[in-house]
This record gives structure tokens, sequence and C-alpha cells, in this order.
């Protein structure tokens, strides 16, 4: 925990306005993001977890408080971060390729320099063969290694990663994990990840933060478990066991 | 065509490719319930002419509901003497031009409307009271403003097409996934690349839909135009042979314009598939 902070998050708020009502989404939320390290963030659903990344992305402004990037407070969308969200944002009507390289077509990037980086891509994540293939005619599994592809493209250096294999197979998921983790490791990317399962939690974060209601920080938990991790024996590490059961703990705390 | 793709699906095997396989199909299976469509539509059409015929005369009188054999020769006759073809140019022109105009006027103003919400929310009323006025009752306005010369089909059909076109336009950009705009505005895409990256071919679906709804209508349009007040084109081929008594007459331009109107929806049908491609599989065999 020695490396700059790469995203700050202070006195974050988010109220989301309904007739006269106001929804309380989040409230005074702090948050540090270090360079470079893998953050995962647990929570129930409806605890603002995806409010949270919307405001990191900085698609939604917030109702008070403020968020820096590197130090500067941002506004706007955040061009450096790419953001997987829970659901697919592939074009419709383009196809892999296409989609793919779609981030690269908007910085300008000549068609040539676009097609190296989109077939290396496509063949990192598996989809070999479907590069005319239109979103509607893949799985969803495939979609979602799609979009993971379409992300990178721009070679972000921030991840957000709203739920990204939540709807996936067991296998699958075990799979993309695997691959989340070799594209992070010495990359030097910083990741945050949101989802409500532990043992995911605790095969792919560096520091698990815990989310109560209105994103309130339950828990932030350091997980020094030696990597690689493989999800087959670490789940009767000893250690895991206790981490799991911390975590368990500090969300059934939350839902009191 | 000739071969079936089965992408293959969460396997733990990283999938090196879609699993494509040759599909052999006969010539029955290939094209059977196509050459059945058509065959029952062909046999129906000999069916009622048919019946028509026959029943024309014996129990109806032909002076009111004509005969295929009259209409026919009576078709023969315009054909001969160059009536048909003089006629059906002008009111082909008409329905061109007023479907062009109340496109692109349609499609252009329902992006530059629709895409600033607020806009559209003041508008909204008035324009859906404009779309509710009955466009024949435009027709005397019309013809006070342009005369009774073919400006005033063309944009008699323009009207009635630029309503439909541009609600459905306005549909198609209202219903664009905000999601997918977010993810270009991460991309560092610019209003420019949202609107044409985006809203552009999101909404393509509805913009086509207008325009296929609208085909019918701007037909109606332009003779609905001519009936009221001309000397030229098939509406007022209709008004002179009924006015003449001549159902005939009658029959035979009403089988022109549903020709044309089968002509102008398979080139509408054509437009669209093309567009469309990246709309699901197409589950016909």
């Amino acid at each position: 925990m020695s490396a700059a902070p790469v995203m700050e998050v202070q006195g974050l708020s988010k109220h989301f306005r309904k007739d006269d009502e106001e929804l309380i989404a989040l409230r005074d939320v702090d948050l540090t993001v270090e360079q470079g390290s893998f953050v995962v963030l647990l929570g129930r659903s409806g605890c603002g977890k995806s409010t949270l990344l919307n405001l990191l992305a900085g698609l939604t402004p917030p109702t008070s408080g403020q968020i820096t990037y590197h130090g500067k407070p941002m506004r706007g969308p955040n061009t450096q971060v790419g953001y997987l969200t829970q659901h697919d944002t592939l074009m419709p009507w383009r196809d892999v390729t296409r989609n793919v390289e779609m981030p690269r077509e908007l910085r300008g990037d000549s068609k040539k320099e676009r097609a190296a980086v989109t077939a290396e891509l496509i063949k990192l994540v598996g989809l070999s063969g479907f590069e005319r293939h239109y979103p509607r005619e893949l799985s969803g599994g495939m979609r979602r290694r799609a979009s993971l592809a379409r992300m990178l493209c721009a070679d972000p250096e921030t991840l957000l990663l709203d739920e990204p294999f939540g709807a996936l197979d067991a296998q699958l998921r075990t799979e993309l994990q695997g691959e989340l983790l070799r594209l992070w490791s010495g990359s030097g990317r910083t990741v945050v990840f949101v989802t409500h399962d532990i043992e995911e939690a605790l095969i792919l974060a560096d520091r698990v933060v815990v989310l109560g209601p209105i994103g309130t920080i339950l828990l932030d938990q350091p997980v020094d478990l030696p990597r690689p991790r493989d999800p087959d024996d670490i789940r009767v590490d000893p250690h895991f066991v206790e981490l799991h059961r911390r975590l368990s703990a500090a969300l059934k705390e939350g839902a009191r | 065509m000739s071969a079936t793709t089965t992408p293959e699906v969460g396997s733990t095997a990283r999938p090196a490719g879609p699993l494509r396989e040759a599909s052999r199909r006969t010539w029955r299976q290939r094209h059977g319930r196509k050459t059945l469509i058509w065959g029952w539509r062909i046999g129906l059409l000999v069916v009622l002419l048919v019946v028509w015929q026959a029943l024309s005369g014996p129990v109806l009188d032909p002076q009111f509901v004509s005969s295929p054999k009259g209409i026919a020769t009576r078709l023969g006759d315009w054909v001969a003497d160059g009536t048909l073809w003089s006629n059906t140019w002008i009111t082909v022109q008409e329905i061109v031009l007023g479907f062009l105009v109340g496109a692109v006027s349609g499609a252009a103003l329902a992006y530059l409307i629709a895409s600033v919400r607020v806009v559209w929310d003041i508008l909204d009323p008035f324009l859906m009271a404009l779309y509710a006025i009955p466009k024949v009752a435009l027709a005397p306005l019309f013809i006070v403003w342009f005369g009774i010369g073919t400006d005033m089909k063309v944009l008699l059909a323009a009207v009635t097409v630029f309503f439909l076109v541009f609600l459905n336009t306005a549909a198609g950009v209202h219903e664009v996934d905000r999601a997918l705009i977010d993810a270009v505005r991460l991309m560092n895409g610019t209003r420019r690349d949202i609107a044409f990256k985006v809203v552009l071919p999101a909404s393509m679906t509805g913009l086509l839909t207008g325009l296929r709804v609208s085909i019918p209508y701007a037909l109606i349009g332009a003779v609905i135009g001519e009936l009221v007040a001309s000397n030229r084109g098939l509406g007022y081929l209709i008004s002179d042979s009924s006015a003449k008594f001549d159902t005939d007459g009658v029959f035979a331009t009403l089988v022109v314009l549903s020709v044309i109107a089968a002509i102008l929806n398979a080139v509408v049908n054509l437009v669209g598939k093309r567009a469309n491609r990246w709309k699901p599989l197409d589950t016909e065999v």
C-alpha cells in the first residue's frame, strides 16, 4: 500500500430524485485506490456498488463530494478508464471486429493499425473465427469476452468491472478470472472490481472493501493470499477460510 | 445460404472457431415452403378471378362490379392508345417525389428535434395535433396555395409521409440505449461520434419502419390530390371513368394502383433487409 493513489473519493454522495423524494444511493463515501492494485468492492445487491462505479467512470456527476483521478478533480467521463458494465454495451449493428476496434476508431487510428491490435485481442479472448459475427449471434459468454476485448483495445490504465462474470457458467467464469489476472499482473494497471461473490473477491483481490447499504464501508480487508491462487486449492486454505468468514460476517453485519 | 453455423458455447476448451457444417438440404427443404406459399397465392388469385368472371353477368351486374375480362380489355385499350402510360407516369412521379420530400424532411427534422429532449417535449403536443389532421382536409388549402398542378399532389403525399417518417424516426432516436451512448463517451467519443455511430444506426429500425408504413400513404396522398382536382394521373382516370359510369375503367385503374403499391413495397423491403443484417439470424429455412 505504498503506491500513489489513482483515485481518491471524498465525502461522495449520490441522490436520485423520484417525484418529491430523494433516493439516497450513496452517502459520504471515502475511498482511495492505489496505483496498480486490484481492489474488489464487495456488497449485496442494491448497496450502491454500480452507482459508485458509474461515478468513478464519470458518467454521472455526484450530488456532493468529489473524486480525483491522479490528483485532478474529475469532470465528465473519464476516458482513462475501461468500464465493463453488468450488461453488454456492444453495438448490435457492428460485428465482433468492428466492435472491438471501436475505441481506436474513435481515436482516429488508421485501419491498418487497428486491424493488427484487434486481431490479437480477439485471439486473446478466444473469439477467433467469430470476427464477422454480430453480437446477437454470440452466446452470453462470448459477448462478455468481446466486451472485454473492446475495453482492452483502448489500452486503459484503470479497469472498472461491474460484476463482469456474474451471468456466466462456473467454468467460463474461472477461465475469464484467470485471464483477467494475467492481463493485470505486471501491467501496472489498476482494477476496481465489483461483485457480490465472496469467493470471487478472495481469488482476485489485493484488497476487499465490503460495502453496506448506501455505500457505508463495513470492512477494508487486505488480502495477502499468495498468488497465483488456484481456485480449487485455495478454497481449503485455512487463511482463505478465515478471510471468507470475516467477509461473510461483515456482509451480515451490514444487513442488520 | 449453403452452411449453417453453430457457435460453440461455454465449454472449458477454448473454441478455436465456430463449428461449421455444410448443410445438405434437398430441393424440397430449400424451396418447399416458398413454393407452397407462392403456389397458394397464385391459386387463390386464379380462383378469385374465375369466380368473379363467372358471377359477373348471370348474378352480378357488370355495370357495378365489372369483370376480369372487362378490366383486361380496358387495360389493353389504354395500353394501345397510350392513356395508361402517360397517366401512370404522372402519378408515379407524384408518389416518388412526394415520398422523397416527405421522407427526407421527416427524417432530418426527427434527428434534429428528437435528439434534444427539451425541444421535443415542447413541440410534442403541436406535432401530434398537426399529425391528427386528416390530410385530405388540406387539399383545398393546397389548391389555393399551389394550384391544381402536380405540386399540390406531391405536397399532399409528402405531408402524410413526413409525419409517419418523422414520428417513427423520433421514436427510434428516443429508444437508443443510454448505455451504448455512455460506452462511446468513455471511449472519448465526441457528440458527432455519438450521433453518427450510435444514434443513427440505432434509430435505423425506426426510420425504416416509418419508410415502410408511409409508402402506401404516398400513393394515397397523390391519388386523393388527383381525385380532388386534376386533369391527368390515375386519380383523374378513376374520377373520369366513374363520371362516365365506366366501372371497367375504375377497376382497371385500381389494378394499376395495386401493382404500383406492390412494387414500391418490394423496394423498401429490399432496403430494410440490407440495413438490418445485424438483426437475429433468419430462422426461416
